[in-house]
């Protein structure tokens, strides 16, 4: 199959996917709560009338089947109702938060992706050496941490008891953001040329992004370690080596392209779960991102901004998916033969 | 005498099973860390039972001196001002929280909300996961694309959120919490289920019960289901682990425990605001969710490396 083919085939199948999806948050927002018009309106405190308001707004009233076919064509229009935290649409919060969590989890990748490769090839290659076992250590330590606890841990000693990195925000208080290009802080101020802005930008990202990163860290430090393990165990590394191949060569030309397939992979698919960790990650640092800013919808029982945020975080996570399995159709094109 | 004979024939029946599992244990035994793991979840489990004699006082429940000088228990928590926020001492070895209560007593308290959280949330789980998935991996056809796809699009929507919003849909509570869990956590198991199925049941042995008329359901319960065990033994501990910090997580933003409870995640919410002031209120339950995941990852992870013939030698 050639590679536009597979391309093409993939993209069809993103519409039964997305189309499941939507019936899953459906299902979310409209059976599960005890009184839909009541969980929109802001839970058992709400005025009666607006109660009546949205059960007429939302067409509550009606049977199932023609509630989702409502929800389907507002959510095809880009209609995610009105945030009543914010009092406004939910998608022009939504697209105002959106850079500040990419930017984040952009970091987080940039500091654990090369982290997590190197450590674990360094780990496979000295296998049950004292650095295996450290790398292994961390990697265990890193998927049992509870994500907010490490935040609230790394706040005490790096910005309080120590303090060499700022305690939350994305500049220093008084600063003014620099203009808006992107919305991502960093390549703004790049922008725009103001190179202390960038500093302090970054010098704000590291720890949240560190933390927010950790558990991937671990993850792809595992994932890499085992693969480079198997793949090291191989006929054709053995075959390689036999031939006189320097063990650099072999580790570094032979063995890791392989190696790092899976790698790839888990990479793609941790996007998700960093975006699920950015809403306790920017709670606490007080990130003005997507993620704090569905914490506190659901603190105020806002259940548009909630659900709205599910819908979005759902629909980058399936698209982030779905480049994973093209770059993985281009890397293995055993893959593309099925 | 008759009751020997029994054992002998059951273990002259299941030798070559008995001599693995030997072998299993004697391989777990040598791996310092797997021990460890088990160590670890033994130790919060002892706790968890044993929290009523380790605790000085219950969560919420307060000795209470009425004005005739006589001693009741009240179930209520209201702010103790002279112990309020005392650091770790001999009296309260992780010192007192906002409301003048032990953190020690609530800590230990947390281990049973926690260890039931996560217990129900991976049976329940692991039950709906084993039937779905051992109906759609043994009968094929229509029902396992069904049931596959629909597994699929759960898992296209990221666990922690998808829980958020249903446990915000149904409203603040640990049972909403562990049923949001239970919503989104079947998915992989059922997975799991069906691609052991698909592969047992290439088995000889499955052949030759299917070839003496064993009915489908026998097959499926007797052969298939009990060989697919390893796989999701190791899945299942290691999961006891991800939802503890889930539930965790979700009672710090605020959807799970509702305030008043011994529950970690809740308590590290409202540590949270006296940090700078009280480092032991958010510190000490933040190292039990770690210990306790840590033994579930340790042991999780033991489990599998015994298991897996292909990383047993």
């Amino acid at each position: 199959m050639k590679t536009w083919e597979y391309i093409v085939r993939r993209l069809l199948l993103l519409i039964p996917v997305l189309l499941g999806v939507t019936v899953i948050t459906f299902v979310v927002s409209h059976v599960i709560p005890a009184d839909p018009a009541m969980a929109f309106a802001g839970g058992p405190k709400a005025q009666p009338e607006t109660i009546a308001r949205i059960r007429a707004e939302l067409h509550l009233d009606k049977p199932l089947i023609i509630q989702y076919f409502y929800y389907l064509n507002d959510l095809i229009h880009f209609n995610l109702g009105k945030s009543y935290l914010e009092n406004r649409p939910v998608t022009e919060c939504i697209s105002q938060y959106f850079p500040a969590t990419f930017e984040l989890t952009i970091f987080a990748m940039l500091i654990t992706v090369p982290l997590g490769i190197v450590g674990g090839i360094i780990s496979a290659i000295k296998r049950d050496k004292p650095i295996d076992h450290v790398t292994r250590f961390i990697a265990i330590v890193g998927y049992s941490l509870p994500i907010f606890w490490l935040a609230l841990m790394l706040q005490y000693l790096f910005a309080y008891q120590l303090p060499v990195f700022p305690l939350e925000g994305r500049l220093p208080i008084g600063v003014s953001s620099p203009p808006s290009f992107t919305g991502l802080y960093v390549l703004d101020s790049l922008l725009s040329g103001d190179l202390v802005k960038c500093g302090q930008a970054i010098y704000h990202l590291i720890m949240p992004a560190f933390t927010l990163g950790f558990a991937t860290l671990a993850l792809i430090l595992r994932m890499t370690r085992s693969s480079m393990l198997e793949t090291l165990g191989m006929d054709y590394i053995r075959t390689a080596r036999a031939k006189g191949l320097p063990e650099r060569d072999v580790v570094y030309k032979h063995a890791l392209r392989n190696a790092l397939i899976p790698t790839v992979t888990v990479v793609g698919l941790q996007f998700g779960a960093l975006l699920a960790g950015a809403v306790l990650t920017e709670t606490i640092f007080n990130w003005p991102g997507m993620g704090r800013f569905a914490a506190s919808a659901v603190l105020a029982l806002d259940f548009n901004s909630v659900m709205g945020f599910t819908i979005v975080v759902a629909l980058i996570y399936v698209i982030a998916n779905l480049i994973v399995d093209l770059l993985y159709g281009i890397l293995d094109p055993r893959v593309r033969l099925e | 005498m008759i009751k020997l004979r029994i054992l002998e024939e059951f273990t002259k029946k299941h030798e070559s099973k008995i001599k693995d599992i030997k072998h299993m244990l004697y391989l777990f035994r040598r791996s310092f860390l797997s021990m460890m793991g088990l160590i670890l979840v033994l130790f919060v489990i002892l706790v968890a039972i044993f929290a009523p004699f380790l605790a000085s006082q219950h969560p919420s429940f307060v000795e209470v001196t009425s004005e005739r000088g006589t001693k009741r228990i009240e179930e209520r928590w209201s702010i103790n001002f002279e112990e309020k926020l005392l650091p770790p001492s001999p009296k309260h070895l992780f010192g007192t929280d906002d409301y003048g209560r032990d953190i020690f007593s609530m800590v230990v308290y947390g281990a049973r909300t926690s260890l039931k959280i996560c217990l129900l949330v991976v049976v329940i789980s692991t039950i709906i996961g084993v039937i779905l998935g051992g109906i759609a991996g043994y009968f094929g056809g229509k029902i396992d694309e069904v049931i596959m796809r629909i597994t699929d699009i759960f898992l296209s929507i990221p666990g922690l959120i998808l829980a958020l919003a249903v446990a915000s849909a149904l409203g603040r509570s640990i049972e909403h919490v562990m049923e949001a869990l239970i919503f989104v956590w079947w998915p992989p198991y059922a997975r799991i289920i069906r691609g052991q199925i698909l592969s047992v049941r290439e088995n000889q042995y499955v052949e030759a019960a299917r070839s003496i008329g064993a009915s489908s359901w026998r097959v499926l319960f007797k052969h298939v289901i009990p060989n697919s065990f390893s796989p999701l033994l190791v899945q299942i501990t290691l999961d006891l682990g991800a939802v503890l910090l889930v539930a965790a997580g979700l009672s710090f933003i605020g959807v799970g425990a509702t305030p008043g409870t011994a529950e970690w995640g809740l308590m590290i919410s409202s540590g949270r605001m006296h940090m700078f002031h009280a480092w032991w209120y958010v510190t000490f339950p933040g190292l039990a969710i770690f210990i306790t995941v840590l033994g579930f990852n340790l042991l999780g992870d033991g489990i599998r490396d015994v298991t897996d013939p292909r990383l047993r030698r």
